[in-house]
């Protein structure tokens, strides 16, 4: 039933064949698809992973809606998580990151950080136990539409000339540096940026679930084995799970950093660059 | 098999419809976000915010009305101190001028009857003085006649005698009325 049921099923298959562990692949990220349709020429897969992406985005919703459905000024239990969790972005973000004029894009911030902890969380929820945000499409969307956004609201805030002009000319520099600066100052805001922000995102999902997946097969693998590797069957168990809790530590700080690192971005747009 | 096309699949490749149903997911969460969980969060905290805020304006403005209270109760306090010991001066001064519209009333009195009674003791006096002066004129000649023993013939001449003896009487009894004044002036 897992995303590795295909890799668990190879272990085994190793077992009985007598072959040596075969560490799981690519195809974790790749399962079977369950029905495929073309639309506009377009090919839609439905596979795990997406089934996965719309029960963690419906289940956020349906806590977020939960949380202020019937508000208190003295909060609910599911009210004040909600609450927290906002007002980490809200204040924590949007007003003491990307500044005074921050407060409006404190709904974007959250819809962010909310969206991409629903979809991490669910690397290490039974039965999916993998992340959305390990499909590089999913943090790729994220990031394209942060570029868009900080570049918009910089042409906005400071108009086209000068916000462009600060970034190919960064002001304070001596002239003869901006053949360096000026590259760098280019490719930073315009490749670097977006691209970091979504490959540290997916690296970090992937990387986990790798992880997740390596020391949970090689549990099975080991205990399966009729002669000593029994003994290593615990340590490699054991690390799975310590793993877990790891992971739960990168599932809330990838959300957090992402959503960090788009308020500095705003906030760079909004106030000239120093 | 999927599984085997993934092997050479590049992960940094992502198909065009995940994108698209990436787009989707997140463009739901933005809407849900800004039509309806933010705007309650921050009515939410908007409304806390100013609980507490009435809360500590209530409490100022409940201090500051003691405060006017009090004010206000000793404002009264000084303006009834202030009335009583107004009061207290004004009485004391009422009774000072009926005391002494009451002396100078019975000064007046006691001068008024002392006035009356020299004025009565004088008229009495008077009326003494002229009985006196006729019965004495009449009893001196009857008896001068009697002890001379003869009527004098001239009136004239025997009313000239009878003056300048009563003449002598008035002297006698001025001294007599400026040693009784000597005696008075000096009580």
């Amino acid at each position: 039933m897992t995303s590795s049921a295909p890799a668990l099923g190879g272990v085994l298959a190793a077992e009985g064949s007598g072959d040596g562990f075969q560490a799981p692949g690519l195809g974790e990220f790749y399962p079977e698809v369950i029905a495929s349709f073309s639309l506009l020429g377009i090919d839609f897969e439905i596979t795990r992973i997406t089934l996965i992406l719309w029960v963690a985005t419906l289940a956020m919703i349906a806590f977020l809606v939960a949380a202020v459905r019937n508000p208190q000024i003295v909060p609910g239990r599911l009210q004040f998580v909600g609450e927290s969790g906002y007002s980490l972005v809200r204040d924590g973000i949007a007003r003491d990151v990307v500044g005074p004029k921050g407060l409006p894009f404190a709904p974007f911030l959250a819809a962010l950080f909310f969206f991409i902890l629903a979809n991490n969380l669910m690397a290490i929820i039974p039965f999916a136990q993998i992340s959305p945000m390990s499909k590089f499409a999913f943090p790729l969307v994220l990031a394209a539409i942060c570029w868009v956004l900080y570049i918009w609201i910089g042409i906005r805030e400071q108009g086209a000339g000068k916000y462009f002009k600060d970034i190919l000319f960064l002001p304070g520099v001596p002239k003869l540096m901006y053949i360096l600066v000026t590259p760098i100052e280019i490719l930073q805001n315009f490749v670097v940026r977006p691209f970091t922000l979504a490959v540290r995102l997916f690296a970090n999902m992937f990387a986990g679930h790798m992880l997740l997946v390596v020391f949970s097969l090689g549990a099975v693998y080991l205990f399966s084995r009729d002669n000593f590797s029994i003994v290593f069957g615990p340590i490699s168990a054991l690390m799975a799970i310590v793993m877990t809790f790891f992971e739960l530590l990168v599932i809330f700080l990838q959300a957090y950093v992402f959503t960090v690192l788009m308020g500095t971005y705003l906030n760079g747009s909004i106030e000239a660059e120093h | 098999m999927s599984i085997l096309a993934a092997e050479s699949a590049n992960p940094l490749l992502p198909p065009v419809g995940e994108i698209i149903i990436g787009l989707i997911a997140f463009a739901i969460v933005l809407l849900v976000m800004f039509k309806f969980v933010a705007p309650r969060f921050e009515q939410v905290f908007r409304a806390r915010r100013e609980a507490i805020e009435g809360g500590i304006e209530r409490a100022e403005a409940m201090q500051a009305e003691a405060q006017a209270a009090l004010e206000q109760y000793r404002a009264q306090l000084a303006e009834a101190r202030s009335e009583a010991a107004q009061i207290r001066d004004q009485a004391r001064a009422e009774g000072q001028q009926i005391l002494e519209e009451l002396r100078a009333q019975a000064q007046e009195e006691s001068a008024r009857i002392v006035a009356r009674g020299e004025e009565q003791l004088a008229t009495a006096r008077q009326q003494v003085v002229n009985e006196l002066r006729g019965q004495i004129g009449t009893l001196a000649v009857q008896l001068a006649g009697q002890v001379v023993g003869e009527s004098l013939a001239d009136d004239a001449r025997r009313s000239g005698t009878v003056d300048r003896f009563l003449a002598e009487l008035d002297g006698m009894a001025a001294a007599g009325d400026g040693a009784v004044g000597a005696r008075k002036s000096t009580r």
